[in-house]
């Protein structure tokens, strides 16, 4: 990153010491989850094997054979209890067997699209196992598909086919998009309205976070004139960001987990990329692919990086927003796998002395995963003008 | 975890569909409207803020006006003040000059007047004298002098007794 580090320390220095000090704390508290996450992969293992080196290892045989086992013995694996909450699913999972499925929709190629609900999916041999394979067959073009629980979903007799299911963070990103054309539409009428007047309700609560991200993200980095352009797309963003984030920290409605799925995130990121691309101006491809005032050598070691680095940057973006809100989800299910750990190991006594600890630290982690909700957005948004920035920037010197 | 990172087809081409459709439908119908309502209100306010400068302004203006037209009304009062007074002590000095030749010249033809009578009063004395002389004379010489002799003999004597001047 330091090859960006002078172009990204130019809008306003006091303001950017801001957010690297904002930046630090997030790469600080990154850094711990990492390691208490770690720390409880350590505890489960034993009993339970290492879940990173099963999944590394294991056949897939072996994995099924090792989850059949374990289910069998009723134990619990907290990889595997994390990961299927953590993961994108083709339903939404409440509690216990309460699921609402989400349509499948399969488009196989020659053949058609098949749209059926995640429900159609049943398993062949024993009951309710939600390690089993399950199958089900298309409506239309008569494809049978299998649902394997660590490999996915494939169609038999090799049938090339491109899954469009409404997954549940699609769902929940539909849920938020519409929530928000709802929500900031009447917001735009309250305005329209009664104009030049001060805002009331709805508009009240959420003018100053338009005004946040107008006023102290987009104007001062990118600047006055030009962020006009960019301001639609950073507010979307924005907003997006942090109902979603929001969304995922309310418990018992299916744990969303929207912005921690890459296939999301790396939309974002490649809208963020394809409009700095676009907006690119003469000063920014020339610094790009010639960097004036750097010797001809140096300009062959330069120029790679910072190409790289055109790509490099929206790819961190994705990232650090999918692994921080997963990260939170992980951390406070660790800490309830906590509870289930103890108490297969030491009886019910230790599932209730840890279950306190483990409550106490879950509220604290739920109020940090609030601030973070809010902070990963504005990092999102944040970086995201600064890119624009970079790529609408005049010459000066 | 292989799930976790990879993004699938099916996320990738709802997210971008959706993401562009709420894109497009905020700029259009809330981010415009806001960002317009937004701007309008800056403006009115930056507006209102100008105009009580400006108001501001003005008044500082006609204070200092007051305060030069104060100023200049207090210099022509002192201005006037200083002639009159001027005025009034040359009047006075004047005044004071003729009185002095006045009475100088008052004075003089007062002694010249003097003089005269002075003169003049000698001059009456000196024949009233002579005449009240010549009635003393007469009368003793008419008591006296029966003879003519004594008579001029007398004559002689007190003719030569009173010196005139």
């Amino acid at each position: 990153m330091c090859v960006f580090l002078p172009r990204f320390f130019e809008p306003s220095r006091s303001m950017i010491f801001r957010h690297i000090k904002r930046l630090s704390f997030t790469a600080l508290y990154l850094g711990a989850s990492f390691f208490t996450f770690a720390q409880t992969e350590g505890h489960d293992s034993g009993a339970m094997d290492s879940h990173a080196t099963q999944e590394i290892h294991a056949t897939h045989e072996e994995h099924a054979f090792h989850n059949s086992e374990a289910e069998e013995h009723g134990s619990f694996v907290a990889g595997d209890f994390i990961i299927h909450h953590i993961a994108d699913a083709n339903e939404i999972h409440f509690f216990g067997d309460i699921n609402v499925p989400l349509p499948m929709i399969f488009y196989v190629e020659g053949k058609g699209f098949d749209v059926f609900m995640s429900s159609e999916f049943k398993s062949e041999g024993h009951g309710h196992n939600a390690h089993a394979i399950k199958m089900a067959t298309g409506p239309n073009t008569g494809t049978t598909y299998t649902k394997d629980p660590d490999t996915g979903i494939s169609a038999q007799g090799g049938e090339v086919f491109w899954d469009i299911s409404i997954t549940k963070s699609v769902f929940g990103m539909f849920f938020i998009l519409i929530m928000l054309i709802v929500v900031l539409r009447s917001m735009a009428k309250s305005y329209s309205k009664k104009p030049g007047t001060a805002p009331t309700g709805l508009a009240n609560a959420l003018e100053p976070l338009v005004l946040f991200v107008k006023d102290d993200i987009a104007v001062p980095i990118i600047g006055k004139g030009k962020a006009d352009k960019f301001l639609p797309f950073l507010l979307t963003t924005f907003f997006f960001i942090v109902a979603s984030n929001l969304l995922g920290l309310i418990p018992f409605i299916g744990g969303f987990n929207i912005t921690g799925t890459i296939g999301v995130t790396i939309v974002l990121a490649f809208f963020v990329f394809v409009i700095s691309t676009v907006s690119g101006n003469k000063n920014y491809w020339g610094h790009l692919f010639s960097p004036p005032g750097v010797p001809n050598a140096v300009k062959l070691i330069v120029v790679p990086i910072e190409i790289f680095g055109v790509f490099l940057k929206p790819a961190v973006l994705m990232i650090r927003l999918t692994a921080n809100i997963s990260a939170g989800h992980i951390i406070i299910l660790s800490f309830v796998s906590l509870i289930f750990i103890f108490n297969q190991n030491f009886g019910a006594g230790g599932g209730i002395g840890i279950g306190v600890f483990s409550t106490l630290f879950m509220i604290f982690m739920n109020l940090l995963e609030l601030l973070v909700a809010f902070l990963q957005a504005y990092v999102f948004t944040l970086l995201a003008a600064i890119y624009f920035a970079d790529a609408t920037q005049e010459a000066h010197h | 975890m292989g799930t976790l990172l990879t993004p699938a087809f099916g996320t990738v081409f709802w997210a971008t569909l959706a993401f562009l459709a709420t894109l497009f439908i905020l700029k259009k119908f809330a981010w415009g409207p806001i960002l317009e309502a937004l701007k309008a209100r800056e403006e009115s306010i930056g507006n209102a803020l100008l105009s009580a400068e400006k108001a501001r302004e003005e008044m500082a203006n006609l204070n200092s006006d007051n305060e030069r037209l104060l100023q200049e009304a207090r210099a022509s009062r002192d201005e006037m003040l200083k002639e009159s007074r001027e005025m009034a002590d040359k009047v006075v000095s004047d005044a004071k000059a003729r009185a002095k030749t006045e009475a100088s010249r008052e004075v003089e033809i007062a002694r010249v007047a003097i003089a005269t009578e002075r003169k003049a009063a000698i001059a009456e004395l000196k024949a009233e004298v002579a005449k009240l002389s010549i009635n003393i004379a007469e009368k003793l010489l008419r008591d006296e002098l029966a003879d003519s002799d004594k008579q001029k003999a007398l004559v002689d004597k007190l003719i030569s007794e009173s010196t005139l001047n």
